[in-house]
């Protein structure tokens, strides 16, 4: 039998803070990274393997929209609102020209309300889809993403068909929206409903309980109420954290009162929290859009009593002095708008988009200042990324879900 | 149109806040104040702590043009996410050539980013905020182009790297928008380009002889 040997510890192990030198490393990530969607730059500043200091980097993307708008009539910005959230144009069309009705005090038909809140909804679908699809991508599950994917693709057809375009629709005009929902389309929107849902079900499967992805998500990111709140997050990222607060049920706009739908709450306020979160509102949305197919009340898509700020019909155009010059005013010298001040945010998929209008009665805001959710969301990130760890940050990003075109603006 | 909440909430703060005012500019909905500077985060912090409005939504300056009075005036939107009422806070910067307003960022941090980017984009300072940096445009990029009297078109840039001016010898960034659409070159009128809402000086009433 062989004498066992005594074996002899250094010390070493008790003087690791002495003997392993730490070094910070300034990092830059971005501004053209595939997980900072778009063209975000994160520069950090990393101790090994964790981050110690955060800081954004951003206007790469920035176009001037507040200075645009300044200088063109209230219409001809609708299609500068779709190059904002560009993944869920229509609501951004949708807030816009709510703002401006709220402005002008002007009401919409019934018709109007409910396919805005169609497109709303089918929009925010897409939105969330992409979202969750690119965000498994980004922690390692690439199948997810070709599912959503697929279904996203539905929503869009269902667009061509509807708006003519499929990514910049341009849906909405002040006081109305452009087309009428054509023959047999509803029927199509019920039927693209019944697959997404399958689609979202797989996707939870490939998810839900995936350990790899649970692991990579439960209990990162953790945005407290307190933050949440102090930093004015909205939408997905303030609901994770226990705040039940959707502008669809706080201030009902565009009939939303009317349809049966709830708002998920989650408490924890990490990355998987908004994972559920959105997977959720998915169901929730899907349930509102098959309420409007069922209800969509009948009648004009346009105001009709609002001749300083609605383009009359073409064909009477074509017939009438009237309508010519009316047209004609309209067009080159913008709605007739009262002299004020509005302010009017709408529930976007990435939180609650504001629009601020300062207008001094001409047919052009005087100023006009949109409030990106996104921007505000990333405005969190020196407070939200330092203590985690480098491969932490994918997730997060992903999982705040932004878009550089409505942060920059 | 203001709900009867929104004025019920306007009327109890003016009768409990006697420093403040009712905005003089229609409001088309939420409750509107005009605060003046040394009382504003005064105001703001009792606004946070006693009636309970926990987060600011948007920060936004506004230019009132090159010969007005008060050139300057800076508005940040805060919610309650009890009550879901808005209120909006109205502060005049008070010097026309190096405007500056307290910043609200010790009350709610989220005003830091939204405060820097009117910084950068109308050039309003506000004191007391921790960052007063750019934002949007790169930190030696010399206008404010927000304002007023800032063209449509952009201006030339001088580049600020000197390794890029000695290599490329381009000395200036040209203007970003010069020539496109709805855009007269710097410092003409929009005569020959489109018409557009802004210029009128095509129409009869304008007309030039």
């Amino acid at each position: 039998m062989a004498t066992p040997i005594e074996l002899e510890f250094s010390d070493s192990a008790s003087r690791e803070n002495e003997l392993v030198r730490s070094e910070k490393l300034d990092l830059s990530m971005g501004p053209s990274h595939p997980s900072t969607h778009g063209v975000l730059r994160l520069q950090l500043e990393v101790d090994g393997e964790i981050v110690t200091k955060c800081t954004p980097v951003i206007g790469y993307l920035h176009r001037g929209d507040d200075k645009l708008a300044e200088n063109m009539t209230y219409n001809q910005f609708v299609p500068f609102t779709d190059r904002m959230d560009y993944l869920a144009p229509i609501c951004n069309n949708v807030a816009y020209a709510l703002a401006v009705e709220k402005l002008a005090d002007l009401q919409v038909p019934e018709r109007c309300a409910a396919l805005r809140v169609l497109t709303c909804e089918l929009s925010r679908v897409s939105s969330h889809l992409l979202g969750l699809g690119v965000y498994a991508m980004d922690v390692g599950a690439m199948t997810v993403f070709l599912t959503t994917y697929t279904e996203r693709e539905r929503i869009y057809s269902l667009f061509e068909e509807l708006t003519g375009a499929r990514l910049t629709n341009s849906y909405t005009r002040i006081g109305g929206v452009t087309r009428d929902a054509p023959e047999g389309w509803l029927k199509k929107v019920e039927i693209a409903c019944d697959k997404i849902l399958k689609g979202v079900d797989e996707m939870e499967a490939l998810l839900t309980r995936n350990k790899i992805f649970v692991d990579r998500t439960k209990g990162v990111g953790v945005i407290t109420k307190e933050l949440a709140l102090r930093y004015g997050l909205t939408g997905v990222n303030l609901r994770c954290t226990g705040v039940e607060s959707d502008i669809r049920k706080d201030r009902p706009y565009s009939g939303y009162e009317q349809y049966d739908f709830d708002v998920p709450v989650t408490t924890v306020g990490d990355c998987y929290d908004r994972y559920l979160l959105k997977t959720e509102e998915i169901r929730q949305s899907i349930r509102i859009i098959r309420q409007v197919c069922k209800t969509l009340p009948a009648g004009p898509i346009v105001a009709q009593d609002a001749k300083d700020i609605v383009l009359p019909p073409k064909s009477r155009v074509l017939n009438n002095i009237e309508e010519l010059i009316q047209n004609f005013m309209i067009t080159t010298h913008g709605p007739k708008i009262p002299a004020g001040e509005v302010y009017f945010e709408a529930e976007n998929p990435k939180g609650a988009l504001g629009f601020f209008i300062h207008s001094k009665g001409e047919g052009h805001p005087y100023r006009l200042h949109v409030r990106g959710p996104s921007f505000i969301s990333l405005s969190t990130l020196p407070e939200l990324i330092p203590g985690s760890f480098v491969s932490d940050i994918p997730a997060i990003l992903g999982s705040l879900d932004f878009v550089q075109g409505e942060c920059d603006r | 149109m203001m709900t009867e909440k929104d004025l019920e909430l306007q009327n109890a703060l003016l009768a409990k806040y006697d420093y403040v005012k009712a905005r003089s500019v229609r409001s088309a909905d939420h409750a509107s104040f005009d605060v003046p500077a040394d009382r504003l985060v005064e105001f703001a912090t009792q606004l946070r702590d006693v009636e309970g409005f926990a987060a600011v939504q948007d920060c936004e300056a506004i230019d009132w043009g090159v010969g007005a009075g008060t050139r300057f005036s800076v508005i940040w939107h805060i919610c309650n996410h009890t009550t879901h009422l808005y209120i909006r806070l109205c502060c005049d910067a008070a010097d026309n050539e190096h405007p500056s307003v307290p910043s609200l960022c010790g009350v709610w941090s989220g005003c830091n980013w939204i405060e820097r980017e009117q910084f950068d984009l109308m050039g309003v300072n506000f004191v007391g905020h921790p960052d007063m940096r750019r934002i949007m445009m790169w930190d030696e990029y010399p206008y404010h182009p927000l304002r007023k009297d800032f063209p449509l078109a952009g201006v030339d840039v001088p580049y600020y790297d000197e390794d890029t001016v000695a290599q490329a010898s381009i000395k200036v960034q040209p203007a970003p928008q010069n020539g496109g659409p709805f855009v007269a070159t710097a410092g003409t009128t929009k005569r020959s380009s489109e018409p557009c809402g802004l210029d009128q000086e095509w129409t009869e009433g304008h007309r030039k002889n």
